[in-house]
């Protein structure tokens, strides 16, 4: 029963572990490097649920806090007192903001560099980039006839 | 003005660096990006020269208290660390121009530049940041842009393009723990200050209050940098990204990316969580020592098979981290002053052979074993440099690469670890095999019919190879001052937040 309640209760907290295991498992199991960097973005993600799902407080009767934007007029007397409304941390919000601009910006590059791999490999599927890489098709500047070698093998 | 130069460290380069974009064609962004490199390095020694005199340098940005806003603290460790990722900036920033404007195509020039002085940043920033968020932050930018400057060797060798993708998964995973790892430290004491954050471990430890987060924390931050530092086995990503760089991206990375994740694991072993949490209550140092002796005797092996002289001296990095780790896993004076004295030496080192293969590339446009046999008549200054360099990781007397090991060797015996002193001596052994397979080749082999009629490399280029090689050799014979500032760090790491209090 105790666990039972302990995972309702911090069910956001599972809801992150499990999107960053999804998203990891993805990473190191597919083979496709597109669901890869696709899966990495999943992994982050979960970290930003879970930094989002630590800046919620409590209060010691168990109410929960509110939105610091809400009552911004009052904010300033609030802080010196204890009793007004109790406002969620906004910190881990304003790191998110700056992770998820980080983790568009890896998909960015994760994707620009596969669209160049699709161009001079002609595949996406890892084994197949792995095969061409170990036959040593791969020898050589990036020129037009390089390339039509390696993409007549796929 | 002094007051500023913490964060003019970071933010020159960052604003430069988008300046560089439209710097226009030709030698202009070279010259751009080598004033901005040659600025920040003089910055890097003033600030030096002050934290020695004076003791640990604090900046807040905006004039925020610490605890509230994000805090630049230089203390004797980092300090040293931002002097030697300053002046291989400034060395291979001169020296590139010829060598990318023969790898790069000549409209990309700007993007280029603009690209390498954001890594610079990012480097800088991570070593100079007193904030961890900010950590993680500039861990990104210095990891991304050097994603995109490794991928640019494609037209070269197409396998840059996958190598790049192996280090933009593998490098972004090791990112994420550590980002996961902030955020477990951030939920228990509340604040992402690094001064503040030990400070309020150290309570928490003492008291064993939320002893499993901490120890959560600590799993992921030595996850997350172990990989960042390319420790075995997490470091399928370094040997392909580093072999099939442009050359001058390469002998930057080398000498600068590992060392700066290397200076982020003692501070955060040493100055946050603090030896007694890290080698005491987890006994780390088992781990840490086994795979850093394994993966010194493994890539040594894999060092002595390979047929590109960049991918010998790749795996040779990964056996040259190995021993930094050793170093300071061994917790003890001797050791870590071993590994901060290490990451200089290795740096000049290997940035210095990274730029002399990058002369190599540009007379014969590769890097192959075959390339370089009977260069030594051909190309004498350069392979003299290369064979000075080899000789460093060897550990030859008289050279700056021994030194560290040397120290290192003495806090293995500090510690009484035997074991470790064999797995050094071993390691060196291999390190024979693997320079001097490359040496013979050098000055015995038959030219091939390609570099026949090779010739010297420009001045400009081996001038700069040789400032790197010089300066270790200078190190290992004056070893004082390096070996001063380095125990001066390992000093102020050992006795918990860098003295800065």
């Amino acid at each position: 029963m105790n666990f039972i309640e302990a995972a309702s209760d911090h069910y956001n907290y599972w809801i992150a572990v499990i999107v960053m295991m999804i998203g990891l498992y993805g990473v190191i199991a597919k083979r496709n490097i597109v669901k890869q960097a696709i899966s990495l973005g999943l992994f982050q993600t979960g970290i930003f649920l879970l930094y989002i799902s630590m800046a919620v407080v409590f209060t010691p009767d168990g109410k929960m806090g509110e939105a610091p934007v809400k009552h911004s007029e009052r904010l300033a007397a609030d802080v010196l007192s204890v009793a007004g409304p109790v406002y969620d941390n906004p910190l881990p919000h304003v790191l998110m903001l700056t992770a998820i601009v980080v983790s568009v910006s890896i998909l960015a590059v994760a994707l620009a560099i596969i669209v160049n791999i699709k161009r001079c490999y002609g595949t996406v599927e890892e084994d197949e980039i792995l095969d061409i890489e170990a036959q040593g098709l791969l020898d050589g500047p990036d020129t037009k006839s390089n390339r039509e070698k390696a993409g007549a093998l796929v | 003005m002094i007051d500023s130069i913490p964060a003019l460290m970071v933010v020159l380069p960052l604003m430069a660096g988008v300046i560089t974009v439209f710097t226009g064609k030709g030698d202009k962004p070279w010259a751009w990006a080598t004033a901005i490199t040659g600025i920040v390095f003089a910055m890097s020694i003033a600030l030096l020269a002050e934290v020695t005199a004076h003791g640990p340098v604090t900046y807040n940005f905006g004039n925020w208290p610490s605890q509230y806003g994000i805090a630049y603290t230089i203390d004797a460790m980092n300090g040293f660390v931002l002097f030697v990722v300053s002046l291989i900036a400034a060395v291979t920033t001169y020296y590139s121009r010829l060598s990318v404007k023969d790898e790069i195509p000549n409209d990309r020039l700007h993007i280029f530049y603009a690209l390498w002085l954001l890594t610079i940043c990012g480097l800088l920033g991570i070593t100079i940041t007193g904030d961890t968020f900010n950590v993680y932050v500039l861990l990104e930018i210095s990891s991304l842009t050097l994603y995109a400057l490794i991928a640019m060797g494609y037209r070269r060798d197409r396998r840059a393009l996958t190598a790049s993708l192996r280090y933009v998964i593998l490098g972004s995973v090791g990112a994420s723990f550590l980002l996961l790892g902030i955020g477990y430290l951030m939920m228990i004491t509340g604040t992402l200050n690094m001064v503040d954050m030990h400070d309020r471990l150290q309570v928490l430890i003492h008291n064993d209050e939320y002893s499993r987060t901490i120890m959560v924390a600590y799993a992921f931050l030595l996850v997350g940098l172990s990989l960042k530092l390319a420790l075995f086995p997490l470091h399928m990503w370094l040997p392909n990204a580093y072999t099939y760089a442009p050359s001058a991206v390469t002998g930057l990375v080398a000498a600068t990316a590992t060392k700066v994740a290397v200076y982020m694991t003692i501070r955060f072993l040493f100055g946050i969580f603090g030896r007694d949490f890290s080698f005491g209550a987890v006994e780390s140092s088992d781990v840490l020592l086994t795979c850093a002796g394994l993966g010194v005797l493994y890539t040594g092996i894999q060092a002595a098979r390979q047929n590109n002289v960049k991918s010998v001296l790749a795996w040779s990095s990964l056996g040259q981290i190995g021993y930094i780790v050793i170093g300071f896993s061994l917790n003890n004076e001797n050791g870590l002053t071993g590994s901060v004295v290490h990451i200089l030496n290795h740096a000049l080192i290997k940035g210095g052979m990274f730029l002399a293969l990058g002369c190599v590339a540009y007379r014969l446009g590769g890097t192959r074993l075959t390339h370089l046999k009977g260069l030594g008549r051909k190309m004498p200054w350069t392979m003299a440099a290369f064979t000075a360099g080899g000789l460093g990781l060897i550990g030859f007397p008289l050279t700056g690469g021994f030194i560290g090991k040397w120290y290192i060797g003495l806090g293995a015996l500090d510690a009484g670890n035997w074991l470790i002193l064999v797995v050094i001596m071993l390691g060196s052994l291999l390190a024979v095999i693997y320079v001097f397979r490359v040496v013979y080749a050098i000055y015995f082999g038959e030219a091939e019919p390609d570099s026949v009629h090779a010739t010297e490399a420009p001045a400009s280029m081996v001038v700069c190879t040789w400032i790197l090689i010089g300066m270790s050799l200078v190190c290992g014979l004056w070893s004082e001052w390096s070996v001063d500032l380095a125990a001066n760090a390992a000093k102020a790491m050992l006795a918990g937040f860098g003295g800065a209090h």
